[in-house]
């Protein structure tokens, strides 16, 4: 058993294609480095450089936003399904006034 | 301009109806189609969580819902649109920054003009973006 995560059409460059892999872990932050190892490089579109949960993407687990679970240290386990989405966002606001809106 | 949207004159009735529904707060949808048919047939209104005249963003929950139903009916989101309520049709820095779904058209509309709308759509690819024509036309879908 392992956990099974969905992939996004724009991160299937990482993954070989692949709309669905498996990973392991017991936090999704563990989980998130577990797929890096194997698929390199997508940890850095789904974290940022400081640390905290991208805001182009969404993650779910097993249906409920992450950002409700403790967002990185939302609990996985195997079995599991997880699911990343790009978050759809934008408007006519700056991004740096767009960014400051969303506290990040 | 290279590509093209084709899309159905009665969903471009739709989306410019709800843009003038919401303005001045910015709207935001989809227009979902068969996969690989480049064609939008199904309308679907989303609500902008950011509730603003200058930043639309949808509710991450409606999201996964509304993504998992075009999955099971083999769909993709082949239009994904917002309305811009004071500027032109063009896609700001921050649409290119987040544009995620490099599959699809990015249909942008502005309402500023109480009686006349701008309709543009878009490629935005790893943060190039592609004008492409629109082409309305009649009856393909009832909408």
């Amino acid at each position: 058993m392992a956990v099974e995560v969905r992939v996004p059409t724009i991160l299937r460059s990482y993954t070989g294609g692949a709309k669905v892999v498996e990973g392991s872990g017991e936090t999704l932050s563990g989980l998130i480095d577990n797929l890096d190892a194997q698929h390199n490089g997508l940890k850095g579109r789904l974290i940022t450089p400081e640390g905290g949960l991208h805001r182009f993407v969404n993650i779910y687990v097993n249906d409920e936003d992450v950002r409700f679970l403790g967002a990185l240290e939302a609990p996985v386990k195997d079995g599991d399904s997880v699911t990343i989405l790009p978050a759809v966002a934008g408007g006519a606001l700056g991004f740096a006034a767009a960014a400051a809106l969303l506290g990040k | 301009m290279n590509g093209v949207l084709t899309i159905d004159s009665a969903i471009v009735s739709a989306i410019v109806a709800h843009a003038r529904r919401d303005h001045p707060d910015e709207a935001c949808g989809v227009v979902a189609g068969p996969a690989g048919s480049d064609l939008p047939t199904r309308h679907i209104a989303m609500d902008n969580a950011a509730r603003s005249m200058t930043f639309y963003e949808f509710d991450s929950m409606e999201q996964l819902r509304v993504w998992r139903e075009m999955d099971d009916n083999d769909e993709e989101p082949v239009v994904i649109y917002h309305s811009h309520t004071a500027t032109e049709a063009y896609p700001s820095r921050t649409d290119v920054k987040f544009a995620g779904e490099p599959g699809a058209h990015y249909v942008l509309v502005s309402t500023r003009e109480p009686d006349a709308e701008e309709i543009r759509s878009f490629r935005i690819v790893d943060g190039v973006v592609t004008e492409e024509e629109v082409n309305i036309v009649d009856a393909t879908v009832d909408a």
